[in-house]
């Protein structure tokens, strides 16, 4: 008993007080900004191995990047990563980021459904399907639950049940062998309910994007109401992009 | 000679291997593996040759280093004698060149679909009509779980036949995370697009896996890595091994409902896969790993971080494991809990930290090093009673040894010179082979070139490919509440077997 309150004595304090200011440490790689450098486009876009990077104007696709850092390694006059973790946007075209953008990502709450943030604000519960991920999102959305990234406090949580859910976060390309699944959990899930990409696999199918073991009609036929791109995300770019969708 | 022996991380032209018929190659194979634990099959596949199936076998030599290959030469519509029928651990190989082949193996116990990939040979079977395994009784019930589980992890189906609480047998199938990684290899003509895709393998398993796919392709350009490049590479697999340990005996606690334990070692993780960010930019490592380069040098500086961050972690570590490994709640719940025998163990052809923990010595960081390991001298660690208490102890071992590692290594920290990097092209018509020890255990990447060195066959073999045949029988004649707890033991990988 006393070893046992000795060891809490012992962690102090952990959790990370604001998750919006916080800074990461180290090189973290996140939103990227493109100077208006001239560069040799053609190099600049065959640089990425995912093909996420489009030439005249010069734009990356966070949507498809896998955060390697390659075109920011050959052109650094060009490309430079950022610390900066909010990332995550509902429109899809949010995530392509233009030579000359400075400003951060944003939630646009002019498209989030009203019922969004009336009905999930206080109280968020996702049911977390992995349909072909590699498990580093999953490892990261686990890590967004653990003791110092506490997103429970913001009412946000994981759920076994579907049936207890608000809304699905799907992980991975979505596999043809997941695709039955993933449907049959997405219609357990009580109406009104959330459709959230998280990782590029999800999002574009990232490395997997031509591979023909993947299913991903699902996608066409729901609208997306948050995507969380990361090569796996950050916690904190899932849970600032969750809570900017619920406060908008 | 009817094979050809090869070290570790080496490549050979494909001439080299003999072509032998099927019944010498049977013979032969099934002489490696019977009655010893020196040897065991680390990699064994089929390419297509023309009409014809190549059958490739790898069987690994502890005790002299070396892995023996063998080759033969199939049609797919024939029938072989099985393997199987006298070693188990050819059991998963064979029925895996049946799914992609049609090749029959007589006398096979059960020669069901592995994985449901794209390329099937049988496109009709699916997934969702995969032949349980069944038992008519009035007092036996089936339990199904998956393919979608209660947490936030990957998919796969298990079903269990009980009676009462007690599990009597249990039948694990997967494929949801098949994404088609070995063909990508092939249509993915980049390098810097298949060193991602290796990183893709298995999320958490980066380092392993990127580090056999890189020494693949350096073998077969004929690559000599630079010391400071074995350097990073020996580091970030110690890294990753102690962040893994460290999340699972998290998991363990709290599949127990030690929440103390499930939160503290939670949050030792963060500073060691924070770490990896201070490093490479990333917190699983992606990006860290590139063939012939070393993108993010090993500076002085970050060898002073790492040695701050691991005088932090291991008091604390300590700490919660002399409360957690002493408190007879949680003891209860871990011994005599998901035990496999040595001897199962070794029929089934158990790797890594799953098969040290029943007593079978298992590590390529011995018997077949790469990298810096030669210099450490490893001992592996091994356990006796293959329970949840030998397998969280060899976790709990393992990660102060990878400490110990990591500071012996932190006293050579290599100049950070640039280093030229790879240039040239693979050496066309040849055989590459790379054992890694990850976390979880061996990983195997094999590759075969055709006429102007492209890509003919890429081979991946994640060490969950041989160890979930082990906790089938770790879960028998246990309570299936225990399941958990024991399925959280090994922690095996669902995206690394299903490729």
């Amino acid at each position: 008993m006393f070893d046992h309150i000795k060891i809490i004595y012992h962690q102090g304090k952990q959790f990370i007080p604001d998750v919006k200011t916080a800074k990461v440490p180290g090189i973290f790689r996140g939103r990227p900004v493109i100077s208006l450098a001239k560069v040799n486009e053609s190099e600049l876009v065959n640089s990425c191995p995912l093909n996420a990077i489009s030439a005249g104007p010069v734009r990356l696709d966070l949507g498809k990047c896998s955060f390697c850092g390659e075109c920011a390694r050959q052109f650094p006059e060009k490309i430079e990563f950022t610390t900066d973790y909010k990332i995550a946007a509902n429109n899809r075209e949010s995530l392509i980021i233009c030579e000359g953008d400075q400003g951060p990502v944003k939630i646009d709450p002019a498209k989030v459904r009203k019922e969004v943030p009336r009905l999930f604000r206080k109280s968020l519960k996702l049911r977390q399907v992995s349909a072909g991920g590699d498990n580093s999102c999953e490892w990261e959305l686990n890590a967004a639950n653990n003791v110092q990234f506490d997103m429970g406090r913001f009412g946000v949580e994981f759920v076994a049940s579907p049936r207890h859910a608000d809304g699905i976060v799907i992980t991975g390309p979505v596999t043809e062998n997941m695709a039955g699944p993933l449907q049959i959990c997405y219609d357990a899930i009580p109406d009104p309910k959330i459709v959230v990409l998280v990782g590029t696999d999800a999002i574009s199918g990232g490395v997997f994007r031509d591979s023909l073991a993947l299913d991903r009609s699902f996608l066409d036929r729901y609208q997306v109401d948050l995507y969380v791109p990361g090569n796996p995300p950050h916690p904190l770019t899932f849970i600032n992009g969750i809570l900017d969708l619920i406060n908008a | 000679m009817n094979h050809t022996t090869i070290f570790n991380n080496q490549t050979i032209p494909i001439s080299q291997i003999p072509e032998i018929s099927y019944d010498d190659f049977f013979e032969l194979n099934a002489g490696f593996v019977t009655e010893t634990a020196d040897r065991h099959c680390v990699s064994y596949f089929g390419y297509p040759v023309g009409q014809e199936i190549k059958l490739i076998c790898c069987m690994a030599d502890d005790p002299s280093h070396v892995i023996h290959i063998s080759s033969c030469l199939v049609s797919p519509t024939g029938n072989l004698a099985s393997l199987t029928t006298g070693n188990f651990c050819f059991e998963k190989f064979e029925r895996e060149i049946h799914e992609n082949f049609g090749i029959g193996f007589t006398g096979h116990p059960w020669l069901k679909p592995v994985r449901y990939p794209h390329d099937r040979k049988d496109p009709l079977q699916t997934i969702a009509n995969y032949p349980f395994y069944g038992i008519q009784s009035e007092e036996l019930h089936e339990v199904g779980v998956g393919p979608i589980h209660a947490g936030v992890i990957e998919p796969g189906h298990f079903r269990f036949i009980c009676n009462g609480e007690q599990i009597l047998h249990l039948e694990i199938q997967l494929g949801y995370q098949h994404r088609g990684i070995e063909s990508l290899f092939l249509s993915n003509s980049k390098l810097s697009g298949r060193v991602q895709l290796a990183e893709s393998i298995a999320g958490d398993n980066v380092a392993g896996h990127a580090i056999a796919f890189a020494s693949v392709w350096e073998s077969l350009c004929g690559y000599q890595v630079p010391p400071e490049v074995d350097f990073s590479r020996t580091v970030a697999l110690e890294l990753e091994r102690i962040a893994v340990h460290t999340g699972d005996l998290s998991a363990a606690c709290a599949d127990v409902a030690h929440q103390l334990g499930g939160a503290v070692f939670g949050r030792l993780r963060t500073p060691i896969v924070n770490f990896f960010q201070e490093w490479c930019g990333n917190r699983l490592s992606k990006g860290l790993i590139r063939p012939g380069c070393n993108q993010f040098p090993f500076t002085p500086d970050l060898a002073q971080r790492l040695l701050e961050v691991l005088k932090a972690f291991e008091p604390e570590f300590i700490e919660i494991n002399a409360a957690i490994f002493s408190l007879p709640s949680a003891l209860s719940r871990f011994e005599r809990t998901g035990a496999v025998s040595f001897e199962n163990t070794l029929s089934i052809g158990s790797v890594g930290m799953a098969a040290r923990a029943s007593g079978l010595n298992r590590d390529i960081r011995s018997s077949h090093p790469h990298s810096l390991y030669p210099s450490l001298q490893h001992e592996p660690i091994t356990k006796r009673h293959g329970d949840v208490y030998s397998r969280l102890q060899v976790r709990k071992e393992e990660v102060r040894q990878s400490i110990k590692y990591l500071r012996e290594l932190m006293t050579r920290v290599p100049h950070g010179k640039q280093e030229p990097g790879l240039s040239g092209l693979p050496q066309p018509d040849s055989f590459a082979l790379s054992l890694v020890e990850g976390w979880r255990g061996e990983i195997c990447h094999c590759a075969v070139t055709g006429a102007g060195g492209e890509l003919l066959k890429y081979k991946v073999k994640d060490p969950s490919f041989h160890n979930w045949m082990a906790l089938a029988m770790a879960v028998r004649n246990n309570e299936i509440s225990d399941f958990p707890v024991v399925n959280k033991s090994f922690n095996l990988s669902y995206c690394g077997h299903d490729l």
